[in-house]
């Protein structure tokens, strides 16, 4: 068992949560992920991680409501208790002195791109962040990224925080910078992942995309979560979780995390209803 | 032994063999001939005294019958179950050739059945502590077994298992119907009872490592099994559609999805299903998948005769109503426009000579493909060892395929302080082999810590 010490909404649609996991805390990188399940005989989800404190030992997640388990785990309050929390899984984010690092992330990725923006700036780089979001009320975490970014850039799709559009964006805002960018890391959404990647790609910016396929044991040994990467393939849970931007299979990928979307709606349906109707 | 009827269990998940009765069994047990020199128990990788647990039942003494089965083995309601005894003791059964073997892997079962019937199992009084710790990689059979033999000499004994649920491959791949999930839990809460202790969702290699287990425990066995599928490497293996075995059958038993959405682990109802292998487990996928209402077939592309799964489970699958295509090989998969499989291309294959294994060898018939339209494709040809320990442990040796190198007779590997056995040592194997390794590797363990 796992106790929630704090829950909240931080923006529309996104929580974070901060839980007990001594034995993970100590030993987590940036990038690296947990599997967790919200209740008992409840599904299995890979999580990114966005914040930990290794002396109280707690994990800090953020995370989209968009299905059942979310859901769930979104109508958790401190005090009670997960029944899985397991990690740290896939290979933590590579984390060099690189020079100038572009730092993206979108959605639940604002958050998750926090430890490695820090990790980054630990190793002297220039830490560039760049908050992507549908609108302004959807960012989050600025305070907190600025600390460890040289210099944070939002784009909204509406236009009310800093540039206006998605990340065809990129190519403007790498080109006001002062300096060359060495490296780009995206954390977010696959569709995120991908618009990021092509908009570095005639760049020759080398791009690290964090994937996050379906996923069920984390290990290595169910194999739903393959993709393909400059033509093989590849288990995001042990290989990955982070692989080269120009190098993934997107169309694939998309399409694979499609692979549940009926169920997904039949489970909305039914169980979420039926439990509300029963208690009340 | 009397089974559920075709036509009935191809529509449920219940057990399909189910069990002796009483009058049953004690007939079976009679016809032991109670040799002096018994090869039954040589066939048996456990030792288990054959003879003596069959001499009880003929007598009656069911009670005395389970005490010496559980002195070599503590999980005999699984081992009654999914051993394959045909290859091990009843093969050297002296009865085999003179009218039949005696069913000593029924008689077995019997035995755990009737005792879990008899209500709360005797709890044997606890050794003295020898104040001795140590750490078991890993909750299925191999680990189970080490756990059960360390803790009854007095050692303290913690497994670490990776999943929410311990019981390795007798949870996560075995179905239901062939061994109920209530058995793995009873096994498991025995030994609990006895003093292991269990700690779920942890990955040795990843949450901790070995060598830092290794600072707070006085051996370590790796029992962490065979967890990474592998594919076949040919076109459109990753539409939608197509699984690796594990994950088909982890979805169906460990997370329950053929309750779906009552549990919220999602399983499809595909319509058309085929799967590729040949062994136990390619048996297992195929009748699940009936089971939840698709046609399904095995493509094997040898013939029936070299199928490596037990004979048993062949002609239940035949049974029920799976197709066989034998001499096939899937060479291509074909998506639809959703990215989702709708055809397998396969090609026909005669037997050539012998291979390496002894088996003949499949050669393609030039020219032979067709196409088998299909919503759905499982890949049940193998898994290696996962790979996180031994990526995580430096200087632990490791064989080609990944397996953990160690000692046969005391499953000793490279490290200090440090087993291994089962199928992280063998490649997939079976549950009573992976027993077997568990018993010798606690063995050793326990000369070792006697010594210190």
């Amino acid at each position: 068992m796992f106790k929630l010490l704090e829950t909240q909404m931080i923006v529309p649609n996104i929580h974070l949560v901060t839980l007990e996991a001594p034995a993970i805390a100590s030993e987590i990188r940036p990038g690296q992920f947990v599997i967790v399940r919200a209740e008992e005989e409840g599904e299995r989800i890979p999580l990114s991680v966005s914040d930990w404190d290794r002396e109280k030992g707690t994990l800090t997640i953020i995370f989209m409501n968009v299905g059942n388990t979310t859901g769930k785990l979104a109508s958790l309050r401190g005090g009670q208790n997960l029944p899985t929390v397991v990690g740290p899984l896939g290979n933590a984010t590579e984390i060099e002195k690189f020079g100038t690092v572009l730092c993206l992330g979108g959605c639940y990725g604002i958050g998750s791109i926090f430890p490695i923006a820090r990790g980054l700036k630990e190793k002297e780089n220039k830490v560039i962040t760049v908050i992507e979001a549908r609108s302004s009320y959807l960012c989050y975490w600025e305070e907190k990224l600025e600390q460890v970014s040289d210099r944070i850039v939002s784009i909204t799709r509406d236009g009310t925080k800093g540039y206006r559009g998605h990340v065809d964006r990129l190519p403007e805002i790498i080109k006001s910078l002062d300096e060359p960018v060495d490296r780009m890391i995206i954390n977010g959404c696959t569709f995120l992942l991908k618009k990021g990647s092509d908009a570095s790609r005639p760049l020759g910016i080398k791009t690290v995309v964090s994937l996050n396929p379906i996923m069920i044991d984390g290990t290595g040994m169910c194999g739903v979560c393959r993709v393909t990467v400059g033509g093989s393939t590849k288990f995001a849970c042990v290989d990955g979780p982070d692989f080269d931007g120009h190098q993934v299979d997107w169309a694939e990928l998309l399409q694979r995390r499609r692979t549940y979307m009926p169920e997904e709606v039949t489970s909305m349906r039914t169980s979420r209803c039926e439990e509300h109707v029963v208690k009340r | 032994m009397p089974k559920q009827a075709a036509e009935v269990r191809r529509h449920n998940f219940s057990e399909v063999a189910l069990g002796y009765s009483v009058e049953h069994a004690v007939e079976e047990a009679r016809r032991c001939l109670n040799c002096k020199k018994p090869k039954c128990v040589l066939g048996c990788p456990v030792e288990i005294d054959i003879p003596g647990f069959i001499r009880c039942i003929a007598e009656r003494d069911f009670s005395s019958g389970v005490s010496v089965l559980k002195e070599k083995n503590l999980l005999p309601a699984i081992c009654g179950r999914v051993c394959p005894q045909e290859e091990q003791c009843e093969e050297t059964c002296i009865l085999l050739k003179k009218g039949g073997q005696i069913a000593i892997g029924r008689l077995e079962r019997f035995l755990a059945d009737w005792e879990a019937r008899q209500g709360e199992l005797e709890i044997p009084k606890s050794p003295a502590a020898t104040g001795k710790k140590v750490a078991v990689v890993g909750g299925g059979p191999a680990g189970l077994t080490v756990a059960g033999d360390l803790i009854k000499l007095g050692h303290q004994v913690i497994i670490f298992e990776a999943l929410h649920k311990m019981g390795g491959v007798l949870i996560y791949g075995i179905p239901e119907f062939r061994l109920p999930k209530a058995i793995v839990s009873r096994e498991v809460d025995y030994l609990k009872k006895l003093g292991v202790e269990v700690i779920t969702d942890f990955v040795v290699g990843k949450t901790r490592t070995v060598d830092s287990l290794l600072q707070e425990f006085d051996a370590i066995f790796i029992g962490s099994g065979a967890g990474l599928p592998w594919f076949m490497d040919i076109p459109g293996e990753n539409l939608n559609g197509v699984y690796s075995a594990n994950e088909y059958l982890t979805r169906m038993n460990l997370m329950k999805g053929y309750l779906f959405p009552r549990f919220p682990t999602p399983i499809k109802e595909h319509k058309r299903v085929a799967v590729v292998g040949g062994g136990n487990v390619a048996m297992d996928c195929a009748r699940t998948a009936l089971r939840l209402g698709a046609e399904a077939r095995i493509i094997y592309r040898r013939s029936r005769q070299e199928l490596p799964a037990r004979e048993e489970e062949v002609e239940n699958a035949e049974e029920e109503g799976v197709i066989f295509d034998f001499l096939t090989l899937p060479i291509r998969y074909i998506g639809n426009e959703n990215g989702w499989i709708k055809e397998i291309e396969c090609l026909r294959m005669e037997l050539g000579e012998p291979d390496s294994s002894g088996r003949r060898r499949p050669v393609p018939i030039e020219g032979s493909e067709f196409i088998l339209p299909m919503d759905a494709a499982i890949c049940a040809i193998g898994n290696s060892p996962n790979p996180l320990i031994a990526a995580s442990t430096p200087g632990l040796e490791v064989g080609k395929r990944g397996n953990i190198v160690a000692d046969e007779e005391s499953g000793k590997t490279s490290r200090e302080r440090v087993w291994a056995g089962g199928d992280v040592v063998t490649g997939a194997a079976t549950v009573i082999l992976a027993m077997g390794a568990g018993r010798k590797a606690a063995r050793s363990i326990h000369e070792h810590l006697s010594s210190l």
